[in-house]
């Protein structure tokens, strides 16, 4: 039988270890790559942040817990439509993808097709919004786009993508949340 | 009278609990004080004012009828039946019987989600939108008999609402297309409904999709909402096509930005004038014509009040309730609840 898979042949990224967040909160070695990573996201957000240092690392405290629901151990494993490998081994998503502004209760997420045309991107949108959704207090804004110039139909994928109605209607539909669940649900190697 | 110089206030009157699921609409009778509210959780709650205590409660539960989400209600003119548009294809027509409702017609043809009905000013016609595309025109015959009058497919996507004037048979729909068509009766072709504008980004239109349209109560004005955050005024001479002389097409009047930063779902104009509108910031915005007329530039409209964080999530519907004693609002919201509201000045 032909495989019918949109993209047969993905490029696997090798992933980052995954660092502890224990282990991150009593780092103070900050001249560490990982820890800079780290910052860098903090920076986007420290300008929203107050000036109390007292409330800034509890906000940095909440953000880094939020962080971590969304993409060291969540939204980065979901797994892709077509192949047994993991959005963040596809290189779909990655730390950077995600945008957090928590005085603001709002997230965005990028992410990069792997193919140009794939159809497989509403699903992979519709997944990390569900997981997203499933994960952060009912406050939240969520916004999930394609990034800029990876997908032809990037416009029309993002407008569906963004329209509540039609991402609840489409929720009801018992085989695409049977698709979306088995996207999301953890594989156990 | 003018609102601007006072002081207002959206004073919170009472939260209606119940509803296990977003609540995508709420509409007030026309005629008695009873409010509808439809769901998520596939249900349509009736909620009454007791006379005595002047509170709200759940008087009945309309359930087992749609088989997933009630995405919006409407009143009959006459107060005595419920039309409710489901996910599920169909439109179920309710009849009051005092102390249930109970389920007369269901109205089946789309091919997939209802979003929105709508009756005319004298009960007559029905109207109906969908994912489909399509706009069904349904005329009401005696003994609850509903038969499609028209289908028309001119929209090129998903249709979110549809709604007829407030004093002419002439109906208006707004559209995941961005545009709003505006459709009434010609005698041309053996007589059919016709598409006579289309309202779109080269007319001053919406640049994403339209999620609502209100009308002013002498309905030469008009109001819609959109999904590029923007609301709209529009106006048309209608005393033109009152007396006969044809159609008189709709005009853009002014646009008003910058007051919510997502999404407006809902928008309504009341019979004293005052615009709300409610969105996905969990804002409700009150807007007013402003006195200052600008014979070059024509009316234009100030921001009365913002209530912020109305509800703990996105504001679905807005209603001006029908009742000339006071001005209550009533908002529907996805954390839930339905809220009441009185708009008051504060001394």
């Amino acid at each position: 039988m032909v495989s019918g898979l949109i993209n047969e042949n993905p490029i696997v990224y090798e992933i980052k270890e995954r660092r502890d967040v224990r282990a991150y909160s009593s780092n103070t070695d900050e001249l560490s790559v990982d820890a800079i990573d780290q910052l860098e996201v903090f920076d986007i957000l420290f300008v929203r942040l107050s000036n109390s240092k007292a409330l800034c690392r509890t906000k940095i405290g909440i953000v880094l817990v939020i962080l971590n629901i969304c993409s060291a151990h969540h939204i980065r494993d979901i797994k892709d439509p077509e192949h047994p490998y993991s959005l963040e081994q596809l290189k779909v998503l990655t730390e950077d993808s995600v945008e957090v502004d928590d005085t603001k209760s709002h997230v965005r997420v990028t992410f990069t097709p792997t193919v140009e045309h794939c159809s497989m991107a509403t699903i992979i949108g519709l997944c990390v919004r569900v997981k997203l959704m499933r994960s952060l207090p009912s406050r939240y804004k969520i916004d999930i786009r394609v990034a800029p110039g990876t997908h032809a139909t990037e416009a029309a994928v993002n407008k569906q993508l963004n329209d509540k109605e039609r991402v609840a209607a489409a929720l009801e539909n018992p085989n695409l949340v049977e698709m979306v669940d088995e996207c999301l649900s953890p594989s156990f190697e | 009278m003018d609102l601007m110089e006072k002081n207002m206030e959206l004073i919170e009157v009472q939260k209606l609990e119940g509803h296990t699921d977003r609540v995508w609409n709420a509409a007030w009778n026309p005629v008695s004080p009873i409010l509808a509210s439809c769901s998520g959780d596939n249900t349509v709650r009736i909620w009454e004012q007791s006379s005595l205590s002047r509170s709200w409660s759940c008087k009945t539960v309309l359930e087992e009828t749609h088989t997933r989400t009630v995405r919006s209600c409407s009143w009959s003119p006459s107060g005595k039946l419920l039309a409710t548009a489901s996910f599920d294809g169909t439109t179920a027509i309710w009849e009051d019987l005092g102390d249930e409702f109970e389920c007369i017609s269901t109205l089946e043809g789309h091919e997939n989600e209802v979003k929105s009905v709508s009756w005319n000013a004298s009960g007559s016609y029905l109207a109906t939108c969908s994912r489909d595309k399509s706009v069904w025109i349904w005329e009401v015959l005696g003994g609850n008999e509903y038969d499609c009058a028209s289908v028309l497919n001119g929209h090129t996507q998903d249709v979110k609402m549809v709604l007829w004037h407030p004093t002419m048979d002439v109906l208006f729909s707004c559209s995941y297309d961005n545009t709003i068509k505006v459709v009434w009766w010609s005698e041309d072709d053996d007589g059919d409904y016709q598409c006579v504008q289309t309202l779109d980004e080269s007319t001053n239109g919406h640049s994403s999709t339209v999620w609502a349209i209100s009308f002013n109560a002498a309905g030469d004005k008009m109001v819609t909402c959109s999904d590029d955050l923007t609301l709209k005024i529009w106006r048309a001479d209608i005393s033109m096509m009152h007396s006969g002389e044809g159609y008189a097409p709709w005009t853009h009047v002014c646009t008003l930005s910058g007051y919510h930063d997502r999404t407006i779902f809902s928008t309504h104009w009341s019979s004293d004038d005052i615009i709300a509108s409610g969105a996905g910031d969990d804002a409700i915005g009150l807007f007013v014509e402003s006195k200052q007329h600008d014979s070059v530039n024509g009316p234009s409209f100030n921001l009365l009040l913002k209530k912020e964080k109305a509800h703990e999530m996105d504001i679905n519907s807005v209603q001006w309730s029908p009742s000339k004693e006071n001005r209550l609002l009533a908002s529907a919201s996805d954390d839930g609840m339905v809220k009441i509201w009185q708009l008051e000045t504060i001394p």
